[in-house]
C-alpha cells in the first residue's frame, strides 16, 4: 500500500478492464435492451409472414374470373377486386376534399397568422381530435353527417352511404395534415421571410409566394401519409357506408359501399370467419397483403419528402 | 495527505486497481511523461479533421493547446479520455499511450480511462441535482460506498468553493453563479481523484473575476494534477501553461474543408517568444486568425 | 401622388404624409380575405369537434343521467334499454393492462436501445426503417398479425376454448399495435435530453446504463410519458384489430371476470360494443351507443387532454 506513493507510476492493460461485476450488468443491460430494439423486426417479419402464406394460397388457387365480376362476395365466390380498390379510392378522394383544405387552411393559419394565445388553445384542441377514436367518428358519420349533410345535398341518398364515410375519414385526418404541414412551414428559416417583407411584401404574397414554396416537400409528406391514413382507415367506413355482406361495384357516393379495410373487417365479424366457400378466408390475407403493400409504398415515398425537408434546412 | 490516501485505499479496495500517484519529480530532473503521442489523425467520417499530431504530455505540468477556431483542439482533447468514443462518425488513428498503455487498445475500458482522466467542459454542466450529488456521483459509480462526506468536502475544497457552498449542499448545482458552476464542474472531477485534467475552454463563458480564480485554481492545482487546457485566450495560456501547442488550419488536398494540423510544440515562453514557426509568430502575435 | 419631400411641408402636415405613406392606405383586400379563409377552415375543425361532442353528448344524454348504474354494470342484451357496458369496459380495460405491461417496456427499452447505445450500423438503420414503417401499417393488418399468429398459430396457449379469440390475443395485438408509437415518441424525448448532461455523466467514468438511468431517463421521463399515454389512449380506442382476433360482435354470455383465469375466455371491448350497437336500428341502438361513446370518450380524451398538459407544462419549464 505505501509502495503507491513512492513507486514511479507505471500501468499495464490489467488496470482498465475495469470492475468485472460492473462490467458484466452492463453487458446484460445491453443485451436486453437489443432484444426490444429487435422485436421491431421481429414484428415486421411476423407481419409480412402472416400476410403472405395464405394470400398466396389465394392468389394461387383464385379462379382469374372470379377477381373481376360484378361485385365482391367472398362467400359466394365473387372476389371483385375493383369493388374495393374504387371504393378505397372515392373515400379517400372524399376524405382529402375535406382535410386537405381545412387541415393546410388551419395549418397556415396556426404557422404564419395565429397570435400566441390563439395557437395555445387550438393546437390542444386539434391534438384532442386527434385522439377521438375512429368508431365514435363511424357513429358521428352515420347519425349526424349522413341524415343532416349528406341527404340534404341529395334526397336519394341512403343512410349508410359512402359521401359520408368519406367525410367521416376526412375529419379523422385534419389534425394529421394540420400538425405535419404546420410543422414543414415553421421549419422554414425566418430570414426567408425576412427577406421578403424587406422587399415590401405583404404577408400574403410572403405566405403564399416564399413560405408555402419553401415547405412544399413537407406540404406533399402530409399529404401522403394522410392518404394513406384515409385508405388504411377501417371502422369508420365499417360503420357508416354499410355493405357489411358484401358490395356490387359502384361508384355512386350516395349509396352503400365497399372499401379494403371495411371488407375485411366485415369478413371477419361474420359469426364465423372460417365458414363460407373455398377461399373466403384466404382472401381476407389477400386484400391484406394488398393494403399492406399500398400503404407502405405511400409511407416510404412520404419519408423521403419529409427528409427533403431536413436536408434543406 | 493522508486524506487521500485513505480515499485511495478505499477506491482500491472496491475496484482493484488503484490509481497510481507521484510525487513531483525533484528540479533538474525531467518530468515524466504522462501521455505520449504520436502520428495522430481524428476523422469524423471520412473528414479529416487534424492530422500529424505527436507531443508528449508531462506530469504536474499545465498543457495548453491554442490555435483558431476548427483547428482540432477540442478533438483532440476528447481523444485523451476516449470522449470522441461517443461521437458515431469519430475515429482515431495512430497511437495515443497513457504512461505506456495504449489507450486505444481494444482490451482498454473507456469508463476507466474516464476516472483517472477527467474533463471540465466548455459550458459549465452541472447535474440537475444537488451540489453534494453533483460531487459524490463519480466516486459513487465507480463503487465508493459509505459515507462520502470527507471525499466531497476535499473536492470542493480542491476546486475552491467549499467556503461558498458549505451551508447549501443539498441545494441544487444549477442554483450557482456560471463562475461557481465552472468550479463545481472542477470538484466533480477531482472527487473521482484523477490523475489528469482535460478542460476545453473552461473560461470562456465567464467573466474575467470568474476566470482569474479559475486560472489560479488551476496553478494550485497542478501539483496533484496533470492538466491540458484548450484555451482561446492567449493571455491565459502564457500566464498558466509550461508548456504550449500550436495548431492551425490548412486546405485539404480531398475536400475544401480545413484539416487541423499541430504546427509548434514547446515551452510556454519559447511558443510567445521566439517560436521556430512563422504561423505560430503570425498567430500569437496576432496578425492572424 | 406626387411625392414631396416632407421638407417642403409644413411639419405637421409632413408627420400626416409620412403616416399615411406607413400604415399604407391601399386597403389590403385579399389578404383580409386570405386571412378569413384561414380562420374559417381552423374554425371549421374546432366547430366539428364541438359538434361531435355535442351530438353524442346530447344523444346520450338520456341512458346516462337516466339508468348510469345499470347501464355501466349492465351486460350486452337484445333490448336496447336493458343492455350495458360492463363486458365491454372489462375488455378495454385489460387490453389497457397489457399495453402497460408489454408494450411500454418494450417500447421504452427499443428507444433506449436506438437513442443510448446504437451505433448507426445498416442493423439498426434497418430497425429504425422498420419501426417507422410499422406506424403506418394500417391498424386492420395488426388485425391479421393477431389473427394468425395469437389467434390460429399460439391459439391453444391464448384461448384453449375460445380458439384463441380471448383478451390476451386481443391485448398482444394491441400492444403491438402501439409499439411503434411508444418507441417513436420516447426517442424523440430522449433525443431531446441536452447533450453536455450525458457528457458530464460520461466524463466522471460513467457507464452508458448509469447516464442513462441516473441522468437521460430522469431528464426525459415526462415526455416519454406523454408519449406513452397517448399510445395507451389510441389502444383503448381502436377496434378494427380487434374484430379481426374475434371480439365478440353479438351476445356475450360471461365475460365479466376479472381474475387471470378469465383471459383466455371470449370477451369484447369498448370500441366493438360502439360497433355493434351503432349498426342497429332505432333510436334505443342510438342512445345507448351514444352514451358508450361517452364513456369511451371520457377515458380517451382525459388521457390524451392529461398527456397534452403534462407535455406542454415540462415544454415551457424548460423553455
Ligand atoms: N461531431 C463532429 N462531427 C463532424 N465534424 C466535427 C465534429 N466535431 C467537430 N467536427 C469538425 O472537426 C473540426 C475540428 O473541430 P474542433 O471542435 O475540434 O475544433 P476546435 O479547434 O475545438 O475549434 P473551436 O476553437 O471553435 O472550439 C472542425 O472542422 C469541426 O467542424
Ligand atoms: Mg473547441
Amino acid at each position: 500500500m505505501t509502495s503507491l506513493a513512492s513507486n514511479p507510476t507505471s500501468y499495464s492493460l490489467e488496470d482498465f478492464h475495469g470492475s468485472r461485476s460492473r462490467m458484466r450488468k452492463e453487458r446484460i443491460v445491453r443485451a436486453v435492451l437489443f432484444t426490444a430494439a429487435s422485436t421491431s423486426i421481429v414484428i415486421s417479419v411476423a407481419i409480412v409472414a402472416s400476410l403472405i402464406g395464405e394470400a398466396w394460397t389465394f392468389v394461387s388457387q383464385v379462379e382469374l374470373a372470379a377477381l373481376w365480376t360484378d361485385g365482391w362476395f367472398p362467400r359466394r365466390g365473387m372476389y371483385d377486386v375493383k369493388t374495393l380498390v374504387s371504393g378505397s379510392l372515392i373515400v379517400t378522394v372524399i376524405a382529402m376534399a375535406v382535410a386537405g383544405p381545412l387541415g393546410l387552411g388551419a395549418a397556415v393559419y396556426l404557422s404564419e397568422y395565429a397570435p400566441a394565445t390563439v395557437r395555445k388553445v387550438v393546437k390542444p384542441a386539434l391534438e384532442i381530435l386527434a385522439g377521438i377514436p375512429s368508431v365514435v367518428l363511424g357513429f358521428f358519420a352515420l347519425t349526424f353527417l349522413s341524415p343532416v349533410i349528406v341527404q340534404r345535398l341529395n334526397d336519394e341518398a341512403t343512410q349508410f352511404n359512402i359521401a359520408a364515410a368519406g367525410i367521416g375519414v376526412g375529419i379523422l385526418t385534419i389534425p394529421l395534415v394540420a400538425s405535419i404541414s404546420e410543422d414543414a412551414m415553421r421549419s422554414v428559416p425566418m430570414a426567408l421571410r425576412e427577406a421578403s417583407y424587406g422587399l415590401g411584401a405583404r404577408k400574403i404574397t410572403t405566405t403564399i409566394r416564399v413560405v408555402i414554396p419553401a415547405a412544399v416537400s413537407g406540404l406533399v409528406a402530409a399529404f401522403i401519409v394522410a392518404v394513406s391514413r384515409a385508405i388504411g382507415e377501417t371502422m369508420v367506413v365499417f360503420i357508416a357506408a354499410g355493405a357489411t355482406g358484401g358490395s356490387l361495384f359502384s361508384t355512386d357516393i350516395f349509396r352503400p359501399g365497399q372499401t379494403m379495410t371495411a371488407a375485411m373487417a366485415s369478413q371477419a365479424a361474420g359469426t364465423d370467419q372460417v365458414r363460407g366457400a373455398g377461399l373466403t378466408f384466404q382472401s381476407l390475407f389477400f386484400v391484406g397483403m394488398l393494403l399492406f403493400l399500398v400503404t407502405l409504398v405511400l409511407n416510404v415515398l412520404a419519408s423521403r419528402f419529409v427528409r427533403r425537408v431536413r436536408q434543406a434546412y | 495527505m493522508p486524506d487521500n490516501l485513505t480515499r485511495e485505499v478505499r477506491l482500491m479496495a472496491e475496484n482493484g486497481s488503484p490509481v497510481p500517484r507521484t510525487e513531483p519529480a525533484p528540479p533538474g530532473v525531467p518530468q515524466q511523461a504522462v501521455f505520449d503521442v504520436s502520428g495522430v489523425a481524428v476523422y469524423y467520417g471520412d473528414f479529416r479533421a487534424v492530422r500529424d499530431v505527436s507531443l508528449d504530455v508531462r506530469q504536474h505540468e499545465i498543457t495548453a493547446f491554442i490555435g483558431p477556431s476548427g483547428c482540432g483542439k477540442s478533438t483532440m482533447l476528447r481523444c485523451f479520455n476516449r470522449m470522441n468514443d461517443l461521437i458515431d462518425t469519430a475515429r482515431v488513428e495512430g497511437d495515443i499511450s497513457y504512461h505506456g498503455v495504449d489507450l486505444y487498445d481494444p482490451a482498454v475500458n473507456p469508463v476507466e480511462v474516464r476516472r483517472r482522466i477527467g474533463m471540465v467542459f466548455q459550458k459549465p454542466n452541472p447535474f440537475p441535482k444537488s451540489i453534494y450529488d453533483n460531487v459524490a456521483y463519480g466516486p459513487k459509480v465507480a463503487g465508493a460506498k459509505g459515507n462520502l462526506d470527507d471525499v466531497v468536502e476535499e473536492a470542493l475544497q480542491g476546486a475552491a468553493l467549499w467556503d461558498e457552498v458549505k451551508d447549501r449542499l443539498k441545494e441544487s448545482g444549477m442554483s450557482l453563479s456560471g463562475g461557481q458552476q465552472q468550479r463545481l464542474c472542477i470538484a466533480r472531477a477531482i472527487a473521482t481523484d484523477p490523475e489528469v485534467l482535460l478542460m476545453d475552454e473552461p473560461c470562456s463563458a465567464l467573466d474575467p473575476i470568474a476566470t482569474g480564480r479559475i486560472e489560479d485554481l488551476m496553478v494550485e492545482i497542478k501539483e496533484r494534477y496533470t492538466i491540458i487546457i484548450v484555451t482561446h485566450n492567449m493571455q491565459q495560456a502564457a500566464r498558466v501553461s509550461d508548456r504550449t501547442a500550436f495548431f492551425t488550419t490548412e486546405v485539404n488536398e480531398e475536400s475544401d474543408r480545413r484539416t487541423g494540423l499541430l504546427v509548434e510544440y514547446a515551452d510556454t515562453d519559447k511558443i510567445f517568444t521566439t517560436p521556430d514557426d512563422e504561423r505560430t509568430e503570425n498567430y500569437v502575435t496576432g496578425r492572424f486568425g | 401622388m406626387a411625392l414631396t419631400t416632407p421638407a417642403s411641408l409644413g411639419g405637421g402636415i409632413a408627420a400626416e404624409q409620412v403616416r399615411r405613406q406607413l400604415t399604407g392606405n391601399r386597403s389590403d383586400v385579399s389578404g383580409k380575405a386570405f386571412q378569413a379563409i384561414l380562420i374559417a377552415a381552423l374554425a371549421t375543425s374546432i366547430v366539428i369537434l364541438g359538434v361531435l361532442v355535442y351530438d353524442v353528448a346530447q344523444t346520450g344524454s338520456g341512458t346516462l343521467t337516466g339508468r348510469l348504474g345499470d347501464f355501466l354494470q349492465g351486460s350486452l342484451r337484445s333490448q336496447a334499454e336493458a343492455s350495458g357496458i360492463l363486458q365491454g369496459l372489462r375488455g378495454t380495460f385489460f387490453i389497457g393492462v397489457f399495453t402497460v405491461v408489454v408494450a411500454f417496456p418494450v417500447g421504452i427499452a427499443s428507444a433506449i436501445y436506438l437513442e443510448e447505445y446504437a451505433r448507426s450500423t445498416r442493423l439498426t438503420r434497418f430497425i429504425d426503417v422498420s419501426i417507422r414503417n410499422l406506424a403506418g401499417v394500417p391498424s386492420v393488418v395488426y388485425g391479421i398479425l393477431g389473427l394468425a399468429i395469437f389467434v390460429k398459430a399460439l391459439g391453444s396457449f391464448t384461448g384453449p376454448d375460445a380458439q384463441g379469440r380471448s383478451v390476451i390475443s386481443a391485448g398482444l395485438t394491441l400492444a403491438i399495435l402501439v409499439l411503434p408509437i411508444v418507441i417513436i415518441t420516447s426517442a424523440e424525448a430522449l433525443r431531446a435530453v441536452p447533450a453536455e448532461l450525458r457528457e458530464a455523466a460520461y466524463g466522471v467514468g460513467a457507464t452508458t446504463w448509469e447516464v442513462t438511468k441516473h441522468h437521460v431517463i430522469p431528464y426525459a421521463a415526462p415526455g416519454i410519458l406523454t408519449g406513452t399515454v397517448l399510445a395507451l389512449a389510441r389502444a383503448l380506442g381502436e377496434a378494427a384489430p380487434l374484430i379481426l382476433v374475434g371480439a365478440v360482435t353479438g351476445f356475450l354470455s360471461g365475460g365479466t371476470g376479472m381474475s387471470l383465469d378469465s383471459l383466455d375466455e371470449r370477451f369484447t371491448a369498448m370500441p366493438i360494443v360502439i360497433t355493434t350497437w351503432a349498426g342497429r336500428p332505432g333510436a334505443d341502438w342510438e342512445q345507448a351507443t351514444a352514451a358508450a361513446i361517452v364513456v369511451l370518450l371520457a377515458v380517451v380524451l382525459l388521457a390524451n387532454a392529461i398527456a397534452i398538459l403534462l407535455r406542454n407544462r415540462y415544454e415551457k419549464k424548460r423553455g
